[in-house]
């Protein structure tokens, strides 16, 4: 294994320059992630508009991974279907967990997740905002949400 | 030794590679890389003797201690006990009653809230703690005042990490009872005012209780002359195995406390009526302990007795002042924790690379230290920050270790610029 199958340029350029970063005034519902273990935090805020999501944005201070994954994630599921989402969510959960899968090149950009699954110790900072997202799209009420934690 | 006439002796240079032989695991590489160990204020590494004294334990002594007539049981009772006899003379404590093995300084802090606090604190005390306590030693604090009525009072510290006598001086009122401070901080390195602190605290009939767990694997403690009611440390912070820690409490202390826990050694007669405890220090021993790990401690105490100290401080002083102006020189790199009085320690941040990904780059060079809040919330939230990159230092680190990790922050720069 090696750090560019880590921080492949994909990465590195969505660290640097998140999408969908910042505030969101008309959310739906807001929820919070928190990673104990490194003290990431993040807070997801989409728009629901009936079965879809509207609109979604993030914010909070986390490492490269986090950072990065968040990005792609408001990215691709902007538009997306509840159930839609939550399917993308399965694949990459198994994109990042399971050694044993080939790599899902439909994925598109979040196929530059894959190499955390290398580094055990990271696997967290990347699912941190799937779980997130995840949490809130299978609740009835998501406006009333309590945190997620990768614990 | 040298006769009375003869030069003072010059310190002696210390021989680094020959105790890093006395480390195995220093031996391994780590992604190819030889392994620069530079988490030791998480957990240190063990001697081939204390991993021996265990396995010479396990395979030929052990049995269960304080109870069987027959030679094994006797054997692990001595063994068990010996350890007990070296911990007294490495605290430079007055007698064996006021040395309690615990599991670590996590369990010893808590034995003192839940046994001395719980039994005295009333509503309207206080117990004083300073704004760079581990996580230990607030939490329990916070428990046992719930518990009470006492109120947590925290005392500050400076933006060099720095906690100064007068302010802490400045918050003992009428009020404390108990003034629980660190010794050394686990997250900066800063170095407290400890015996300063405790004298005051006496002046004013206050309990003192010190967190050695960083402190006592740089600077010698003698709980003597600190004066101090309790002091607590782990032993696999000071090259000694995990599980196994030790708290010193003042005997007459000791002896006014209730039991923590019920069961096993602690216990003189029991009878469904009413039980009677054991004598110090088993009343606070309940259970069967941890045998093997006090043997282990016992060992690793031998092992650092038998280093000249003097040379060691040195070699430790030597690796902060050389880590502190490698990585002062690296730009958009910011030490945190910048007191005058450190312990071996560089906690620090570099802009634009989250300390995570620090960690996971200098792992790949072999390096290994540790990111994030370092069980101190608090101390990361005085600071504005989510987490840390913090670099500690052992006697057996080498210059070259500190130049690989330089050069490796340079390396995560460059993959982040």
């Amino acid at each position: 294994m090696h750090l560019t199958d880590l921080y492949r340029d994909v990465i590195l350029d969505h660290n640097r320059r998140p999408r969908n970063f910042g505030p969101l005034d008309a959310a739906t519902a807001t929820i919070e992630g928190f990673n104990p273990l490194c003290g990431d935090r993040l807070t997801l805020r989409l728009r629901l508009d009936g079965q879809q999501i509207g609109e979604i944005r993030f914010e909070g201070e986390g490492c490269a991974i986090s950072t990065a994954s968040a990005s792609l994630m408001t990215e691709a599921v902007k538009g997306k279907s509840r159930d839609e989402a939550l399917a993308l969510f399965e694949r990459v959960h198994r994109l990042l967990t399971d050694d044993a899968a080939p790599v899902d090149e439909d994925l598109g950009k979040l196929a530059a997740l894959s190499g955390v699954r290398e580094f055990p110790a990271r696997v967290k900072c990347a699912s941190l905002c799937w779980h997130t997202l995840a949490s809130a799209l299978h609740s009835p009420e998501p406006a009333a949400l309590p945190a997620v934690s990768t614990e | 030794m040298m006769n009375s006439s003869a030069a003072p002796r010059a310190p002696l240079a210390f021989d680094v590679d020959a105790v890093r032989r006395d480390f195995p695991v220093l031996a391994r590489s780590v992604h190819g890389k030889p392994l620069a160990y530079l988490d030791n204020g998480a957990s240190a590494q063990r001697p081939e003797s204390v991993i021996l004294a265990v396995d010479d334990y396990e395979r030929h002594h052990h049995a269960n201690i304080h109870r069987g007539v027959h030679a094994l049981s006797q054997e692990a009772t001595g063994l068990y006990e010996s350890a007990r006899d070296r911990v007294v003379d490495f605290l430079n404590a007055r007698s064996r009653h006021e040395i309690i093995f615990v599991r670590g300084t996590t369990e010893a802090i808590n034995l003192v809230a839940q046994s001395h606090g719980r039994s005295t604190l009333r509503p309207g005390d206080e117990v004083l703690i300073t704004y760079l306590e581990h996580h230990a030693n607030i939490v329990p604090w916070q428990i046992v005042c719930e518990q009470t009525g006492a109120s947590l009072v925290v005392a500050p510290m400076d933006q060099n990490g720095e906690v100064h006598a007068d302010e802490v001086v400045g918050r003992m009122t009428p009020n404390t009872r108990i003034l629980a401070i660190a010794h050394v901080s686990n997250a900066l390195g800063t170095v407290l005012p400890v015996q300063q602190l405790v004298a005051a605290a006496k002046a004013r009939g206050i309990v003192t209780l010190i967190d050695g767990a960083q402190a006592v694997p740089h600077l010698p403690v003698d709980v003597q002359a600190l004066d101090c009611d309790f002091y607590a440390f782990s032993a696999h912070k000071l090259f000694g195995p995990t599980g196994i820690g030790v708290l010193y409490g003042r005997e007459a202390l000791l002896e006014r406390m209730p039991p923590w826990q019920g069961g096993g050694d602690m216990i003189r007669s029991v009878a469904f009526e009413r039980s009677t405890y054991n004598s110090l220090p088993y009343k606070f021993e309940a259970g069967t302990p941890n045998m093997s790990g006090a043997i282990g401690l016992g060992a690793a105490i031998d092992y650092l007795q038998g280093l000249d100290p003097v040379a060691v401080h040195a070699h430790e002083r030597a690796l902060l002042a050389h880590a502190t102006l490698r990585l002062e020189a690296v730009p958009d790199l910011r030490i945190v924790g910048r007191a005058r009085h450190k312990a071996s320690l560089v906690s620090f941040v570099v802009a634009g690379v989250h300390a995570h990904d620090l960690g996971t780059i200098l792992d790949q060079d072999g390096i290994a230290i540790r990111t994030g809040h370092h069980c101190a919330m608090p101390v990361m939230t005085f600071f504005g920050l989510a987490a840390t990159a913090r670099a500690s230092f052992a006697f057996y680190n080498t210059f070259d270790e500190i130049d690989r990790l330089v050069a490796s922050v340079h390396r995560a720069r460059a993959l982040f610029a």
